[in-house]
Order: C-alpha cells, then sequence, then structure tokens
C-alpha cells in the first residue's frame, strides 16, 4: 500500500461538540496503516491538548489522557499554530507534555510537540497528501 | 480523478450532505469516480431510511440511496459513530441485540479503517462540514 503524508487538522474545542474526540478516534485506527502521520491544532482545537482538563462538572467522558499514548502509536508530529496560542493567552507550558521514545537513540524520550507559526502551519499542511478536518 | 468523500455533518440541520451530494453528481458527469462515501460524526444519520422530509422538501438518504444504485457508490457509515446515533443495519441489530435496524439502501456500516484506505487509495479527500 502506497505511504501518503496524512495531516489531521483539529480546529474545535474538545467538548462542546463531539468532533475532537472522533477525530481522535480516526487517528487511533489510523496509526494501524503505516502512513506518514501529523497532527495540527489550530484556532480552539489548541484546547484539546491543553493540561489539566477536568469534565466532572459537565458530566462526560474527559479523554485528554488519550492524546499522551499517541507516542505509543508512533505519531510524534504534532503541530500547535503559535498564534492560535497567543489569542488564547496560552503557552507550550499549558499544553500536556506529549512524548514519543526515540528507538534510534536507545529509546531517548523526546517531545512531540512542535510550536509553529501560521506561515509554516501553511506550507506543512500544504505538503500533505491527506487532509482530515475536524 | 478518483475521488474520496467525507461528510460529518448530519441531513437537514446542515447543509454538507446535500452540497456533498451534488458534488458526487456533478464529479460524476464530469467522469470522475468516486472511490467511497465515508459519513462520519453526525453525517451517518443521513444513512436512516426512517427518514419522512415533507413532499415538497428533498429527500436526502433517499437521493443518496438513488445515486448509489445509479452509479454503485460505496456509502459506508462510521460503525462506532453509527452506534452512538443509533444507525443501525442487521449485523448490528444483532450484535447489540436491538429491536430493529434502520439503515438506508445502498448505505453499508464499516469501521473507520474504510476512511483511511479512501485517503491512501483516492487522489483526493474531499471534507463536508463545519
Amino acid at each position: 500500500m502506497a505511504t501518503k503524508k496524512f495531516m489531521y487538522v483539529n480546529r474545535k474545542a474538545p467538548y462542546g461538540t463531539i468532533y475532537a474526540w472522533e477525530s481522535l478516534e480516526v487517528i487511533l485506527i489510523g496509526a494501524a496503516f503505516e502512513q506518514d502521520v501529523a497532527l495540527a491544532f489550530i484556532d480552539d482545537g489548541v484546547y484539546q491538548i491543553a493540561k489539566g482538563q477536568d469534565t466532572t462538572d459537565l458530566g462526560i467522558k474527559n479523554f485528554s489522557p488519550t492524546y499522551s499514548a499517541l507516542g505509543d502509536y508512533d505519531i510524534n508530529k504534532i503541530y500547535v499554530e503559535k498564534e492560535s496560542l497567543d489569542a488564547r493567552g496560552l503557552t507550550v507550558d499549558d499544553l500536556m507534555p506529549l512524548k514519543w521514545e526515540d528507538e534510534d537513540e536507545d529509546w531517548a524520550e523526546k517531545d512531540s510537540i512542535k510550536v509553529v507559526s501560521a506561515d509554516e502551519m501553511k506550507a506543512l499542511l500544504d505538503e500533505s497528501d491527506v487532509l482530515l478536518n475536524f | 480523478m478518483k475521488l474520496g468523500i467525507q461528510i460529518n455533518e448530519g441531513p437537514y440541520n446542515h447543509e454538507a450532505s446535500v452540497t456533498a451530494l451534488n458534488y458526487c453528481k456533478a464529479a460524476i458527469e464530469a467522469g470522475h469516480e468516486i472511490f467511497r462515501v465515508f459519513f462520519y460524526h453526525d453525517g451517518v444519520n443521513n444513512g436512516t431510511r426512517y427518514s419522512t422530509p415533507p413532499q415538497d422538501d428533498i429527500h436526502i438518504a433517499n437521493s443518496w440511496s438513488d445515486l448509489a444504485k445509479e452509479h454503485n457508490l460505496d456509502l459506508v457509515v462510521c460503525v462506532a459513530a453509527a452506534q452512538r446515533r443509533g444507525i443501525v443495519d442487521e449485523g448490528e441489530q444483532e450484535r447489540n441485540g436491538k429491536d430493529g435496524n434502520n439503515i438506508a439502501d445502498g448505505f453499508r456500516i464499516s469501521g473507520l479503517g474504510q476512511l483511511i484506505e479512501a485517503g491512501i487509495e483516492s487522489d483526493r479527500l474531499v471534507v463536508f462540514g463545519d
């Protein structure tokens, strides 16, 4: 099977609608297809990977711990748009520390998250073969 | 060109499904191939045969069924999204002990892998929704 560059574009807040959670379900299933996978978080989508999510009072499932498992699925290209963080008064320190282990460097733990500018994000989207927009 | 279609919104509440329907018709007319139409999120609600819109309105589920029949389209409803929202075929009825099923003609229920495959196999994956 051909290998393509898949980019999952996450634009919406984690709660309020189901897009974020069902997007994560696609990402996890898609991981089995051995494609070149990257994730983009823009606009309110940056809240999906914010630290300290607590849905107790909402009475719905807090699915945010699942993002920490992405590294185990070899998903380690997670791009977050700087302008979206800035507009919401957030920095990378407000995000969950998503990591992956590099097999080629004796399983060294590395950061999966890379904060990029809107222009860099544009280039990343442009070079993707398949854009899944959530 | 080989096209994969993803529909993320339910019928009537959102125009995405009808826009996708018109897009598919135009694409087929222009000689393109529709590899698969994948219904996700509330988009799975396009696949119920129990929909009864007013007679002077478009019947969206039937329109998809008719198009599928005419052009042998593969209309796939995501199983996980369908289970949440009560879209059921005979297999799901049996598996989950339901007292009936409601899948419309020409639709089938399958997994998210079908969406990924559509991304891999199609020249373009076109997503309809917000």
